[in-house]
C-alpha cells in the first residue's frame, strides 16, 4: 500500500482563474523514491508544498486529496494536519545558507521537532543528534552541534539539513532541489548521501528536480509536469529506454549528456511545447464541464 | 573579547561626546541673550549691587576663563550653584533624575509592549482586515507629536472622563516613606501598594503619551521585518516540523527581525527622554525636563549645564547599552 496518495489534486492562485495544478495523481509506496521532474514552473515545487502544508497564503487547493498513511489531510484540523505531517514528513530544503537559522545553534534546529512534537527527552534527543552527524560523515558532531550556522560551509549545512531531516524517522521526505544551490563536486557526494541514508532508513523520497540525470541516479519512478499537470507517469528504467510522452522525450532529447560535454545543448521544439499547452487546455475544458 | 574592545572604544568616544556637549551648551547659554542676574534682583537694584552679585557668581571674567573654572569644578565633582534655588546643581538633578527615569522607563516599557504585541498580532494577522486596522492605527498615532498625545491624554481621561491624575507625581497629601527618589520601584519594594497605585495613576498618561508615537515605529518596523523574515526557508521548514504559527513567529522569526528595531529603539528612547521635557511641563511632573525648563525661563546658567550634561550622558548610555545589547543577540557579531 502506499504511503502517499495524490487524488485528482488542483490548486489556483486565490480568487483568480489561475490554475497552478491540474488534477495531480501520484502515489509513493513506502521506501519508493519517485522524481517529480519538470521545468521551471511546471509545479513540481508546489506538489512537495501542498504534501508539506506549506504552501504560500496566496494559493488555495480548489479539489482533490492528499492521503497520508490512510488519513486524508483535509480532513484534519489545521493543527493535526501540522502535527500529522510534522512526525511522519520532513522536508530536505534547497538553499542550505537559508534554510538554517542564522540565530540559533545547530543542536536544538535538529532536536526542536523531537522534543516539541513527538516528546522526546532533551538527552535523548541530543544523543540521536549526535548519532545522526555520524551518520551524515561530520566529523567532530559535538563542535558542530554547539555552532551557529554561519561557521559552517555550504556542504556541511546541506549535510546537517539532511541529517535533520532523517531525525524523526519520516515516512516521508521532500527533497525540494536539495544540490541546485551547490557547487558540482560538492552535488555529487550530496546525491550519493542521500541516497545512502534513503536505503539505511527505507524512507520513501519525492525527489523534485529538473535534472534527468539526477533522476536516472536517485529514482525508481518519476512523474513528468507540465503546466501543473502530469504528463508522464513511469518508472525510471522504461523511462530513460522509451519515453511515452513527445514532451517527455524532448525533455529528455534537451537534458546535457555527462558522456558528451561539448554536445551542443537541444532546446525542447516549439511544436512540442505547443502540443503539450494544448493538451493542458483540452484537459482544463473538459474539466470546467465536470 | 571583541565585546570587551567594543565596550572600551565606546567609552572612549562616550568620553568625546561628554566634553564636546559640555562646551557647546556653556557657550551657546552664554551667547543668547539674558542675563542671570537681572532677573534675580529687585527692579530698584544699584549698579553697585549689580556688580557686587556679578562678581560673586564669576560673570565678570571672561567666557573662556568661566569655562576654565567651571570644567575644572566638574571634573572634581562640583557642578556649581543653583543661581535661582542656592543649592548644588547636583544634589537638585540627581534628586529629580529618578522621577524623569522612572517615568522614561515606563513610556519605553509601555511602548515595547503594545508595539511588539500590534507587531506580532500583524504578522500573525498579514493580509487580513486586522492587518489593515493596525497599520491605520499605527498612522494615526505617529502623524500626532507626543505633546499632542498628552493633550488628548488630559482631555479624555482627565477631564471628560477623570479616571487618572492630570497632574504631579503624587497626591501631595499623602506620607512618604520614601528613602530614595524612586519611589516607584521603592513603593513596590516596601510593599506598599496604595502608593504605588497613586504613582501609576499620576505618570501613566504622561508615559502614555511619550509612548503612543514609539509603540506605532516599533509596530511598524518590526512587523515589516518579521512579515519580510516570514518568507525565508528556515521559517518554512520550521512549519514542516509541526510547528504552528504562533511559535514560528516568535521563535524562529522574532530572534533575527527584531535586531533593526532594537537599534531604532535605542535611538527612539533618547527622543523619549528628550520628549520628557514638554510633557513634564504639560503634567507639572516634577521630573529633570520641568526643572530644564524653569532654569531656561530664570536663566539659571549653572543648572541648565548640569542638566543638558546629565542629557548627554543618559543619551550616550542609552546607545551604548543598545550596542552591547545588539551583540549578544546576534551571533554573526560577537565572532566577527
Amino acid at each position: 500500500m502506499s504511503f502517499l496518495t495524490l487524488e485528482g489534486l488542483s490548486a489556483r492562485l486565490k480568487g483568480t482563474d489561475h490554475r497552478l495544478l491540474r488534477k495531480v495523481s501520484l502515489s509513493v509506496a513506502a521506501g519508493e523514491v519517485r522524481g517529480l521532474v519538470g521545468e521551471s514552473g511546471a509545479g513540481k515545487s508546489m506538489i512537495g508544498k501542498a504534501i508539506l502544508g506549506i504552501l504560500p497564503r496566496s494559493v488555495e487547493i480548489v479539489a482533490g486529496s492528499i492521503v497520508l498513511d490512510g488519513v486524508d489531510l483535509q480532513s484534519l484540523s489545521p493543527r493535526e494536519r501540522r502535527r500529522k505531517i510534522g512526525a511522519s514528513c520532513a522536508l530536505i530544503p534547497q538553499d542550505p545558507l537559508t534554510a538554517l537559522n542564522p540565530s540559533r545553534r545547530i543542536a536544538p534546529q535538529i532536536t526542536d521537532r523531537l522534543v516539541d512534537i513527538l516528546g522526546w527527552d532533551r538527552k535523548r534527543a541530543e544523543d540521536r543528534a549526535l548519532e545522526l552527524l555520524g551518520e551524515v560523515h561530520i566529523a567532530e558532531p559535538e563542535r558542530v552541534l554547539r555552532s551557529y550556522p554561519h561557521e559552517l560551509s555550504g556542504g556541511m549545512r546541506q549535510r546537517i539539513l539532511i541529517a535533520s531531516a532523517f531525525a524523526a524517522e519520516p515516512k516521508l521526505i521532500v527533497a525540494d532541489e536539495p544540490t541546485t544551490a551547490l557547487d558540482v563536486t560538492v552535488q555529487k557526494q550530496i546525491l550519493k548521501l542521500i541516497g545512502e541514508m534513503q536505503r539505511r532508513h527505507g524512507t520513501a523520497l519525492l525527489f523534485v528536480t529538473h535534472d534527468l540525470g539526477v533522476v536516472s541516479k536517485v529514482c525508481q519512478t518519476l512523474s513528468v509536469l507540465y503546466g501543473g499537470m502530469v504528463v508522464e507517469d513511469s518508472d525510471v528504467r522504461s523511462f530513460f529506454a522509451a519515453p511515452g510522452h513527445a514532451y517527455s522525450r524532448a525533455l529528455l532529447a534537451a537534458s546535457p549528456k555527462y558522456t558528451d560535454p561539448d554536445g551542443s545543448l537541444t532546446p525542447v521544439p516549439d511544436a512540442v511545447i505547443e502540443a503539450v499547452r494544448q493538451e493542458v487546455a483540452a484537459a482544463d475544458r473538459t474539466w470546467s464541464h465536470g | 573579547m571583541q565585546i570587551f574592545r567594543t565596550l572600551l572604544l565606546r567609552l572612549a568616544t562616550t568620553a568625546v561626546t561628554l566634553v564636546g556637549a559640555a562646551v557647546i551648551v556653556f557657550f551657546v547659554i552664554r551667547v543668547v541673550p539674558g542675563n542671570p542676574i537681572a532677573m534675580m534682583l529687585p527692579p530698584g537694584a544699584t549698579e553697585d549691587d549689580i556688580r557686587r552679585l556679578t562678581a560673586l557668581y564669576g560673570f565678570d571674567k571672561s567666557i573662556p576663563e568661566q569655562f576654565v573654572i567651571w570644567a575644572g569644578g566638574v571634573l572634581s565633582g562640583d557642578f556649581g550653584m543653583s543661581i535661582t534655588a542656592r543649592q548644588p546643581v547636583l544634589d537638585l538633578v540627581l534628586g529629580r533624575l529618578p522621577a524623569t527615569l522612572e517615568l522614561s522607563l515606563m513610556a519605553l516599557v509601555i511602548a515595547v509592549f503594545i508595539g511588539g504585541v500590534s507587531a506580532l498580532t500583524g504578522t500573525r494577522e498579514r493580509g487580513t482586515r486586522i492587518e489593515a486596522a493596525i497599520d491605520v492605527s499605527n498612522g494615526m498615532a505617529l502623524s500626532v507629536p507626543d505633546f499632542l498625545w498628552g493633550l488628548i491624554l488630559v482631555l479624555v481621561f482627565g477631564v471628560a472622563f477623570p479616571i487618572f491624575h492630570i497632574s504631579g507625581r503624587i497626591t501631595p497629601s499623602l506620607d512618604l516613606p520614601f528613602s530614595t527618589d524612586f519611589y516607584l520601584i521603592e513603593s513596590v519594594i516596601r510593599l506598599r501598594f496604595d502608593l504605588w497605585l497613586d504613582l501609576v495613576s499620576h505618570m501613566l498618561l504622561p508615559a502614555l503619551a511619550l509612548a503612543i508615537p514609539l509603540a506605532a515605529i516599533i509596530s511598524q518596523l518590526l512587523k515589516q521585518s518579521l512579515k519580510e523574515t516570514m518568507h525565508l526557508d528556515y521559517v518554512t521548514l520550521s512549519r514542516t516540523k509541526g510547528y504552528g504559527e504562533t511559535h514560528v513567529i516568535t521563535r524562529e522569526a522574532l530572534p533575527n527581525a527584531i535586531l533593526p528595531t532594537l537599534t531604532l529603539v535605542g535611538v527612539q528612547f533618547t527622543f523619549l527622554i528628550g520628549g520628557t521635557v514638554i510633557i513634564e511641563r504639560l503634567f507639572s511632573y516634577e521630573g529633570l525636563g520641568n526643572m530644564a525648563i524653569d532654569a531656561v525661563i530664570n536663566r539659571d546658567l549653572p543648572l541648565i549645564q548640569g542638566i543638558v550634561l546629565l542629557f548627554a550622558l543618559i543619551f550616550t548610555g542609552v546607545n551604548l547599552a543598545v550596542d552591547l545589547l545588539y551583540a549578544v543577540l546576534n551571533p554573526r557579531l560577537r565572532h566577527a
